[in-house]
């Protein structure tokens, strides 16, 4: 994008001014740089975010914004119901509640060296990824119920995990007002045997190491250490999810003229929060966070199974877990007043700043661990939510690196095998039952993740703690 | 695999079309119904090579939606709804159309990870970059981005 088009604010941040049908401005968290590099499709997006209904405060992107589907992917709007605010399928995408968690191994980099192709070979054989894989379990109707209403928890219950580890997931591991009556058939056929699997596309399974540490204080909370191997896991609400945006994306195109909404683009689909759709999609959509809270609980404990078995007496436990395909209804002070928004987060993570409630008490006085997530051969990262982000964006951080460029010319400029040999040259083991799936995936065809972070560090959004360098990667 | 057009004589072909983070469908044909069906085809092949999936087993697709546009969507979603959930690819395609009414067969396979060595999964057909409609030379094209 031409960085003349906006007004810049400041080094990170960069501002466009209402124009025609837009109810308030749209904000860029970036560098030049990065502004530079986004599409222009970013900019239009953007702007007719903030036409939608309801709209509070600004249409805000991300460092790592991209063309997305009616929001751009790094995309944060938030919603007042009382002011006729809106609910956007769109605007959570079809990934619901897609996201990261990552683990402490307790191990050094030294300590697996030895075992690491047996480590990835087994992760590879035991964690179900790639397209038709299927999972262990097989939910019938009830099941597939009570896992819709109860998320990590319901996996905990069943013998996958901890109460400890509940206390590290967003909401506690289980969405309130998730409603599997508003879940249609054909979602929860799509997933019934998908619950613990991975996915495909960008979803990985990592081992990696801590390499450098920015932040001791909050790392000493996080008790990261340099050196340090934790396991990170990146997928979302498999077949429900996609199946539940695909659904109401298409309901709320066809009902949006009879509630008077002008849409400028048909993936912007919304209908007002307090309507029968509306809360039908609520209902549903937390249904889905469920869903990928339950599925990662329980590719945690398979990836658990593994450890125990390869390294016995390793614990493997949970640093924090976030989401960043969302819709959630929070409290956020606007101009002085608190008031209860309808969340947008498309593909941004959460953010919470020291001594926000809804923390862990051991992390309430430090703020969130921000869990960041690389391509392949490039670093992951892990931040805290800040201060300063609580007034920015409604707490949002940046999610990833964000495409730079397509699946297509990825599988043009690079070949699945050589890119596999050449990062196990540079000691990262890539497992995945497609060679073109990793072509796809190259670290090249990526953003650079780095520069993404420090942006997102620099704009106060959330604070540089620690860098994660891949060791083994299972790609879906 | 190509993941450009696979043409032939009748001018009747799949391609895809670049998108940043996913991928466009295309296909092209003298009818709306050669055009949906080539569409079908252009989403197998995000995943596999579409000569590799045997036409063995046949599902029945129906849907109806109020225009050609939204058709397509949902004839792409009902595919990729019967893809993952009965972990299949398919190859073949025969579409009837009775206005905004979609009768159809698809013909395919259950996922073979080694024979396919499918590549990713299809998360929905979307409104990106969406269009039916008639081509210069007169012939139907149906086209629109799915997320991966």
């Amino acid at each position: 994008m031409n960085p003349t088009q906006f007004q810049q604010v400041s080094e990170v941040e960069w501002r466009i001014a209402p124009f025609g049908k837009m109810r308030v401005p749209a904000v860029i968290y970036a560098d030049e740089r990065l502004i530079r590099e986004m599409d222009d499709k970013v900019y239009e997006q953007l702007t007719n975010v903030a036409t939608l209904p309801g709209i509070v405060q600004a249409a805000y992107a991300m460092p790592d914004a991209h063309w997305g589907y009616g929001f751009p992917i790094g995309g944060v709007a938030a919603f007042d119901a009382d002011e006729g605010g809106v609910v956007s399928a769109g605007g959570v995408g079809f990934d619901i509640s897609c996201g990261v968690r990552t683990l402490h191994t307790g191990l050094k980099a030294a300590d697996i060296a030895p075992l690491k192709q047996r480590l990835a070979d087994r992760l590879f054989a035991h964690v179900p990824a790639g397209v038709g894989s299927t999972g262990l379990l097989r939910l019938n109707a009830s099941e597939m119920d009570a896992m819709l209403r109860g998320g990590a928890r319901w996996a905990v219950e069943h013998g996958y995990g901890s109460e400890a580890d509940l206390e590290r997931i967003e909401e506690h591991g289980c969405m309130v007002g998730a409603e599997p009556d508003k879940v249609s058939d054909q979602a929860k056929r799509r997933q019934r045997d998908e619950i613990g699997t991975l996915g495909s596309g960008n979803h990985y399974l990592e081992l990696q190491e801590i390499v450098e540490i920015y932040d001791t204080k909050a790392a000493d909370r996080f008790r990261l250490q340099l050196g340090e191997v934790v396991v990170s896991i990146h997928c979302g609400s498999r077949g429900l999810g996609h199946q539940i945006g695909t659904e109401f994306l298409r309901q709320m195109v066809i009902a949006a003229p009879g509630y008077g909404i002008d849409l400028p683009d048909r993936e912007l689909a919304c209908a007002p929060i307090k309507s029968p759709l509306g809360e039908t999609y609520l209902g549903a959509m937390r249904a889905a966070i469920n869903c990928a809270l339950a599925n990662r609980q329980v590719i945690t404990h398979l990836t658990r199974q593994v450890f125990a078995d390869v390294l016995p007496g390793t614990h493997l436990t949970l640093i924090y877990d976030v989401s960043h395909n969302t819709c959630k209804l929070e409290p956020h002070t606007v101009d002085g007043q608190s008031r209860r928004l309808y969340v947008h987060r498309k593909g941004a993570t959460r953010a919470f700043g020291p001594g926000h409630p809804a923390l862990p008490n051991d992390l309430r006085d430090i703020g969130q661990p921000v869990l960041i997530g690389g391509s392949m051969g490039t670093a992951s990262y892990i931040l805290v939510g800040t201060e300063e982000g609580m007034t920015r964006a409604f707490s949002s951080a940046c999610h990833g690196a964000g495409r730079a460029m397509s699946r297509h010319q990825a599988t043009r400029q690079w070949r699945g095998r050589a890119l596999v040999d050449e990062l196990a040259s540079q000691g990262i083991l890539i497992r995945s039952p497609s060679l073109r799936g990793v072509a796809e995936e190259a670290p090249g065809a990526y953003k650079d993740v780095s520069a993404v972070v420090d942006a997102a560090d620099r704009a106060g959004l959330a604070r540089k703690v620690a860098k994660l360098k891949p060791l083994v990667c299972i790609k879906g | 695999m190509s993941q450009t057009a696979e043409s032939d004589e009748d001018g009747v072909y799949w391609t895809h079309f670049p998108h940043q983070a996913d991928m466009g469908v295309r296909g092209v044909g003298p009818t709306r119904e050669a055009a949906f069906e080539q569409a079908a085809l252009a989403m197998t092949a995000v995943v596999t090579d579409p000569a590799r999936v045997a036409p063995d087993t046949a599902v029945t697709i129906c849907c109806d939606a109020p225009d050609d546009e939204l058709l397509l969507v949902d004839w792409l979603n009902a595919l990729i709804l019967e893809m993952a959930a009965r972990h299949m690819l398919f190859s073949r395609f025969e579409v009837m159309l009775d206005g905004q009414r979609l009768t159809a067969t698809a013909w395919g396979e259950p996922v073979d990870l080694v024979r396919h060595q499918p590549a990713v999964e299809i998360k929905g057909a979307t409104y990106t970059e969406l269009n039916v409609g008639r081509t210069e030379s007169g012939r139907w094209q149906a086209q629109c981005v799915v997320d991966v």
